[in-house]
């Protein structure tokens, strides 16, 4: 395969569609597990409530469950009229909004077991401190733990946009699989990898490479750089 | 700012870790919580802070009730044991923290908040440092810092929780003299608690010397060290020996030896005496002699230390001379003396037989 091949094959419009697609949920994937996985591993840290133990155990569910039956049950229960697809006026299953939702599932707990420990370790005299010198809750959180949590929460937002990138097994079970509109990368390469055609699923697969170590790279060295300022090197 | 503590009592669970205190604490004094582990004194202190709440009692600032402010509203500076230092702030921004945090309208200027910080970087001789992290400081200091950011509020009451517990011993030394300086210059009623005893005497103007959850006595050092009202305070301030004894008619009998005890009662009791309150004889003088033979000579600078054995009732004692006296005694291991309490406290044991 030629230069001009390759470039022909990575910008066919159905491609170039299918890594907008691909990249578009996994990064809004990512950012909603950010603030949520915060928020669960928040109240599973300082809270105290019935069942707490069972919930954090539900956290790991994404992990065990095998992909394919997580992707099956979000489809049955997000189409139009399934338990939760009923109640909205939209669709949810087929559509990328359905993609969004099974890349959450597959990529919350990362965040939150990134910063689950962070939080049970931040020293209570941190927090006391501030509160002696007259700050509120509200700056406390803002201007002393929500810093210690970034490299945390960047660690966690990386390992589930990267994980999100890469999913198959769930997204095209709720996905739909329509060109140009819910089709995503690996689904096209996996598709060439039918057709016999080794060249074209890599070449597809290169780019996703790149960008994605781009973009991974750029997480770590804003990783490296917060990361810095505590260290006093 | 004077702080009166009235009744205060705290559970941890079923643990009754502070029973019933009562403390007065006078405007600009400098009070040492001395006490071991356990004994309660950090949770008053918390309690004092706002950090906890007591279950009972009540906790006044210039007789103003403040049982259920919160800390925030307390305007408390707090030093911890382990600095608690913001780590993700510059020395400067930790300084100016108490300052930047204030509401609008009474805080102060950028311009007023840098020459403030300034000014402490100043007293806590840091100037050098305001750009640094927390932790790029040693951890004397770091708690220079902490201390500073604590002075930053201008707090009406300063509180210190073991604050040169984690320091090492010359380090220590040096940051509590310099406290004792910064105290007699701000006079911002200050209390600190420390298990350190040397600590509480070197640097406090009243001790209050704490144990499972109960003040045992309250007084200035000399007073404390000098005519401890208890037992336990005996034993906490400095090494003691025990001469475990009956007292009939005003002496108390141990061993062979008979030792006066004026204005003891009658009954089982135990002499205190402390270990650098002896004397080492050849020959037997008075009644209180008690023929003992050398176990260990250790040397610690200017002080010896002597292990010996009473030969009446086989129990050891410890003896501190100073180097001088133990020179010219002429003593060596294994030989036999005469040892003498030169000051005796007799207390009557509550719990005889024990």
């Amino acid at each position: 395969m030629g230069f001009q091949d390759f470039w022909a094959t990575i910008t066919e419009p159905r491609v170039l569609a299918s890594y907008k697609l691909s990249f578009l949920t996994a990064l809004t994937a990512a950012f909603v597990n950010a603030v949520f996985g915060v928020l669960i591993a928040w109240v599973l840290t300082r809270y105290e409530f019935p069942g707490k133990r069972i919930i954090d155990g539900l956290v790991d569910l994404p992990f065990a469950l095998p992909t394919a039956v997580a992707g099956i049950t979000l489809t049955t229960l997000y189409s139009p009229n399934g338990w939760i697809g009923q109640f909205f006026s939209f669709k949810i299953a087929f559509t990328p909004v359905g993609i969004i939702i099974a890349l959450i599932f597959i990529g919350l707990p990362f965040v939150v077991r990134m910063v689950q420990p962070v939080l049970e370790n931040i020293e209570k005299g941190m927090e006391e401190a501030s509160a002696s010198l007259g700050a509120n809750r509200m700056q406390t959180f803002i201007k002393i733990i929500f810093p210690e949590l970034i490299p945390a929460i960047l660690t966690g937002f990386a390992l589930s946009f990267a994980r999100a990138l890469g999913e198959y097994g769930s997204v095209v079970f709720i996905a739909g699989n329509m060109p140009f509109k819910t089709e995503i990368s690996p689904l096209i390469i996996m598709t060439k990898l039918e057709q016999y055609d080794y060249e074209g699923a890599t070449a597809v697969a290169a780019v996703m490479l790149i960008i994605t170590f781009i973009i991974l790279f750029t997480i770590n060295i804003l990783q490296w750089w917060t990361g810095k300022r505590y260290s006093g090197k | 700012m004077s702080i009166i503590i009235e009744n205060v009592t705290k559970y941890y669970g079923s643990y009754q870790a502070l029973q019933n205190i009562n403390l007065e604490i006078k405007s600009g004094e400098l009070v040492a919580l001395l006490g071991p582990s356990g004994s309660g004194k950090t949770s008053l202190l918390r309690i004092i802070a706002g950090l906890e709440q007591a279950e009972n009692g009540k906790i006044l600032f210039n007789e103003e009730n403040y049982t259920h402010m919160h800390v925030k509203d307390r305007n408390v500076g707090f030093v911890f044991q382990h600095y608690a230092l913001f780590r993700n702030m510059t020395i400067f921004d930790n300084i100016a923290y108490g300052l930047k945090v204030r509401p609008r309208k009474t805080r102060p200027s950028k311009d007023v908040i840098a020459q403030k910080v300034t000014e402490l970087l100043q007293l806590v001789k840091l100037e050098g440092y305001k750009d640094r992290y927390p932790s790029q400081l040693s951890g004397g200091q770091r708690q220079r810092v902490a201390l500073a950011r604590a002075l930053a509020v201008e707090p009406n009451i300063l509180l210190l929780d073991e604050p040169f517990g984690a320091l090492d011993a010359k380090v220590r030394k040096e940051l509590r003299r310099w406290l004792r300086r910064l105290h007699d210059e701000f006079n911002v009623t200050s209390v600190f608690v420390t298990h350190d005893q040397e600590e509480a005497m070197d640097v406090a103007d009243r001790v209050v010397i704490m144990n499972e959850g109960k003040i045992e006595q309250i007084g200035t050092p000399e007073e404390v060290y000098d005519h401890p009202e208890n037992p336990f305070v005996f034993d906490f301030l400095g090494s003691v020996n025990l001469f475990k004894g009956n007292v009939h008619k005003g002496k108390l009998v141990t061993g062979n030896a008979e030792m006066s005890a004026p204005g003891s009662e009658d009954g089982a009791g135990t002499g205190y005496v402390r270990n650098h309150n002896f004397i080492i004889e050849r020959e037997p003088s008075e009644k209180d002699s008690i023929a003992s033979i050398i176990e260990h000579i250790h040397t610690i600078g200017p002080i010896v230390r002597i292990e010996v054995i009473r030969q009446d009732t086989n129990e050891p004692l410890e003896i501190e001379l100073m180097k001088e006296q133990y020179l010219n005694l002429e003593i060596s291991k294994g030989e036999r003396v005469f040892v003498r309490p030169k000051e005796l406290k007799v207390f009557v044991d509550f719990m005889a037989g024990i």
